[in-house]
């Protein structure tokens, strides 16, 4: 579970969101929870790092889930169709036990 | 230019803090014309999607290149206009984000949510010769303008 906060945005933000998750895999963690709860706005970089941080947890035969999105973002991800794609989640435990 | 239409300019340079700075001048303008949080937030990010695409796309990064950002208040609507010294593009040639072999692309969504998010949208060719993103948002209606009375929207927040 990664608890993310502020601005997901074009620039040093996203570039964190894609060394960390590259830092998980590399560490051989396959199952991640993004914590969105504190992160109140993504612009499409941040989007884009999203989809390529799934692809790349994906790739690995691991799951990548979003957890607690406030409005903004969950319109944001319904709007480019990706809620259907990312499995989200509203409470912590349902996330993780949705691994087993 | 009409007389009470009110105009601002910025030269930005190429580089990843004028996507900030320009998102937040629109904001504050947006912000004095009386636009709610909500709409505030939708301007704000279609700027900082125009201003990313001519950063990107049409400047390439080249920091010898500048980008024009420009803002018109008239008493119906807000313009904003975002030029860059690329060879500009067919708007008709971007790929559909929301077709199913885009879904997981990671870049391609900057003009639909500029679409999604403005009233009026398109894409010229610009005095540089490169693209000019022009985006329109009608001003909001005298009881969601007004700050005191029923029915507001909230104020926006940068």
């Amino acid at each position: 579970m990664v608890d993310l906060s502020g601005r997901i945005l074009l620039g040093d933000d996203s570039a964190y969101l894609r060394k960390m998750i590259r830092s998980l895999l590399d560490e051989g963690r396959t199952r991640i929870v993004l914590n969105l709860g504190d992160v109140d706005y993504i612009d499409s970089s941040g989007i884009g790092e999203l989809v390529s941080g799934y692809s790349a947890v994906r790739s690995r035969g691991g799951e990548l889930k979003l957890l607690n999105l406030n409005r903004r973002v969950r319109d944001l991800l319904q709007l480019t169709k990706l809620y259907t794609v990312f499995d989200v989640h509203t409470e912590e435990a349902m996330a993780l036990r949705s691994f087993l | 230019m009409e007389p009470d239409t009110k105009h601002l300019e910025l030269t930005l340079q190429t580089k990843v803090e004028s996507v900030s700075l320009a998102e937040e001048a629109c904001l504050r303008v947006a912000e004095a014309a009386g636009f709610g949080e909500d709409e505030c937030y939708r301007i704000g990010m279609s700027v900082r999607e125009g201003v990313i695409n001519a950063f990107h796309y049409g400047n390439e990064e080249r920091p010898e290149k500048k980008i024009y950002l420009s803002v018109e208040m008239t008493p119906e609507k807000m313009v904003i206009r975002v030029l860059d010294e690329g060879a500009g593009f067919d708007v008709k040639s971007v790929p559909d984000p929301l077709a199913e072999e885009n879904l997981l692309s990671t870049s391609g969504r900057g003009i639909f949510l500029m679409r999604a998010f403005m009233d009026e949208f398109e894409v010229a060719q610009g005095r540089t010769g490169g693209a000019e993103v022009i985006m329109t948002k009608r001003l909001p209606g005298p009881a969601a303008a007004s700050p005191n009375g029923d029915g507001a929207a909230p104020r926006c927040e940068s």
